[in-house]
């Protein structure tokens, strides 16, 4: 089991023909994932070669769904098209849509999530580094290599920290890793990966990345503390940040006295939530719990 | 700051006097002289600028000269004013709070309206939470006519100004989302004598991404000689740079990492006399040589830093990449690199990374391998 995407997942590549949607798509099939196909209305009807493997390009997301049965989109668009393609596969009744793209301006995200109320698609991102279900099927940009299998539930912001606490964990392997995305409106939030965790028998504990901006992880804390039975440990990055500058991410922000590290640290830990100093310290954490 | 929002204001039709901007008590004068009664206002990005005393009243153009002269120069929160404003000074009736603003946390919009009190909307905001309406507006449908006509009743704005209110309310709206603002705020919303309604002063927050996407004119906004001259360079070569007050300047790959290696690094300092870090810049996944050596350029540029950290996690990114990236740059800058470098790489390719940076055996170079052993090893260099 696994949270999202799993090894049955058919995935399409919305600008697959492109520089980045052909590099990814590439070290998706690497990852073992289940790549049908691509979209490019101009190029509809030829194919492209990645990693070995014919691929079909199909002029629109309903087309490619129609003909591969494709569940999953990932998408590597420019962001002054992104809008557009996120409801082209919305319309098409896409599963799950996974928003690579970062640099999209924010009122196309929020017009986009407006535009999902009552949908059945799930989106991811955008500006993050995708999801992956070790050993199964990789729906991003995430490195394939880093970690096996395992009892550990990954949500962060950040791709890099996904990264680094992949790496500190990998002797225990991960059930699903899914990074949200550091933009200040994301389709899928900590709290929809922790309800998914939860359920998920594979996943027994879960860690939870968070950074500087919004009230993201105060909710989070919040639904740790009604809804969650297993071990969390966060962190959370952006102690040292001013108030008022951008730091990388479109929403890593501190606002006045609102969407401090410290604030989001407190929250947690007040429900119980070990909260590491570091990315090792959090990763150590970890550990104690999976050793017992 | 002000002016500027002011003439995102004009530009959508929402009714506000732009007044004049100067930069020297002398410009102050010849504008008050054609105005005669002003208000001299200071222009930086901060709130409270009256309560500072950025903002006064001058009966004459000499009053003007001479407010100007105390005004420019003066620190509000930090920021050096350079420039003010000079409008003629229209004494409001009444005072309104408008905005439309990104609501993150619900995804989508808000509405902020109070027809009790301006300024100090916080104050009214925590006294009587009820004069303080707040409407969610869907991103979808936006505000139309109608939408906007809903606001007013909501937010009770009297009858003689009500259908400029509506008016006013659709044109904020069109200025939030033609011009991609995440905030509009008009504080006071003032209604002059002769039930007139005005935007006596205003505030613009624009979205950095749209605007890099579809608004090159927003370009203008930016004033050069209020930008930090190593953000300005940075922000040339296309670095994304956040200059801070520190020691040890930071390079590292990814905004989530890159904030993570700060806080490392200030918990490391506290056993290290103190050091902090000095910046944030994050150089992404093309850790090439020319990426590297513009990174290493702008911090050796800060006079403050000590020491360097480089901590890269080779993801996609492999290590030996960044290792002949550090090489390159080292070898671009010669003899300008003069501070040590410690690196920390991990991840993909590692084994080889460490190898070439091993093998280089640069003088100013440490490898440590972790971050927490690099971010105190660094700490240590900074305060020697």
């Amino acid at each position: 089991m696994s949270i999202y995407l799993n090894k049955d997942s058919k995935i399409i590549v919305q600008g697959m023909t492109g520089g980045m949607g052909a590099k990814h798509t590439t070290l998706m099939l690497e990852a073992g994932s289940n790549i049908v196909g691509g979209v490019n209305a101009r190029k509809a009807g030829t194919t492209v070669e990645l990693g070995g493997q014919e691929l079909p390009v199909f002029g629109s997301v309903k087309e490619a769904m129609a003909e591969t049965g494709a569940d999953v989109s990932v998408a590597f668009v420019p962001p002054a098209f992104t809008k557009d393609a996120c409801i082209e596969a919305i319309d098409a009744g896409i599963g799950l849509l996974v928003v690579i793209t970062e640099g999209v301006p924010v009122q196309d995200t929020a017009e986009v999530w407006a535009y999902l109320e009552g949908k059945n698609t799930r989106m991811i991102g955008p500006n993050c580094p995708g999801i992956i279900t070790p050993e199964e099927s990789l729906a991003g940009i995430t490195p394939h290599t880093i970690a096996g299998k395992g009892p550990i539930g990954l949500v962060s912001k950040s791709g890099t920290l996904t990264y680094q606490m992949m790496y500190e964990l990998k002797d225990f392997g991960f059930s699903t890793a899914i990074g949200i995305g550091g933009d200040p409106i994301v389709g899928t939030t900590h709290i929809d990966a922790l309800a998914a965790f939860e359920a998920d028998p594979e996943t027994q504990a879960i860690v939870m990345i968070g950074e500087i901006g919004g009230d993201a992880e105060e909710r989070a804390a919040a639904y740790i503390k009604d809804h969650i039975t297993k071990p969390v440990v966060g962190y959370v990055a952006g102690f040292t940040a001013p108030e008022g500058k951008t730091m990388g991410h479109a929403g890593a922000i501190v606002s006045g006295s609102s969407g401090t590290a410290a604030a989001k640290k407190e929250a947690l830990e007040a429900v119980g939530v070990k909260v590491g100093k570091t990315p090792s310290e959090t990763a150590a954490l970890m550990r104690e719990i999976l050793q017992g | 700051m002000e002016y500027q929002a002011k003439e995102l204001f004009a530009k959508h039709g929402v009714t506000t006097t732009l007044g004049t901007v100067v930069t020297t008590p002398e410009e102050a004068r010849a504008a008050a002289e054609e105005y005669g009664f002003c208000v001299v206002k200071a222009q930086v990005k901060a709130g409270g600028r009256g309560k500072a005393g950025g903002v006064k009243l001058a009966r004459t153009p000499d009053e003007a000269f001479e407010h100007a002269s105390n005004i420019l120069g003066m620190e509000i929160k930090g920021l050096t004013v350079n420039r003010v404003l000079i409008t003629p000074a229209t004494p409001p009736v009444e005072e309104y709070y408008f905005s439309f603003l990104l609501d993150r946390s619900n995804r989508q919009y808000l509405c902020i309206a109070s027809v009790e009190g301006g300024v100090e909307i916080e104050e009214v905001a925590k006294t009587n939470p009820d004069a303080v309406k707040q409407i969610p507006i869907n991103p979808g449908s936006g505000v139309d006519t109608d939408k906007a006509r809903e606001i007013a009743t909501e937010a009770k704005f009297p009858e003689a100004v009500f259908e400029q209110a509506v008016t006013m309310i659709e044109a904020l709206y069109k200025v939030f989302t033609d011009e991609d603002a995440t905030l509009v705020e008009v504080n006071p919303l003032a209604r002059l004598a002769g039930d007139k309604l005005e935007a006596l002063d205003g505030k613009v927050s624009l979205d950095d991404n749209a605007s890099e996407v579809r608004h090159p004119d927003h370009e203008q906004f930016e004033i050069k000689d209020e930008t930090d001259p190593l953000e300005a360079k940075a922000k040339e070569k296309g670095l994304n740079y956040v200059k801070l007050d520190g020691e040890v300047g930071i390079i590292g790959n990814g905004a989530g990492l890159v904030m993570s290696t700060l806080d490392v690094v200030a918990y490391a300092g506290e056993a290290h006399g103190g050091v902090k870090p000095a910046n944030f810049l994050d150089i992404g996944g093309g850790a090439n040589a020319q990426v590297m050596a513009d990174g290493l350029d702008v911090i050796l540029g800060d006079a403050q830093v000590k020491s360097v950290f480089v901590n890269v996690f080779g993801g996609i990114t492999a290590c030996d990449e960044v290792a002949n990236g550090i090489k390159g740059a080292l070898e671009i800058l010669g003899d300008s690199a003069t501070k040590p470098l410690v690196v920390r790489l991990d991840g993909n390719n590692v084994a080889e990374g460490r190898r070439i940076l091993d093998e280089l055996d640069h003088p100013l170079v440490t490898q440590v391998p972790t971050m927490d052993g690099a971010a105190d090893k660094a700490a240590e260099l900074a305060n020697g």
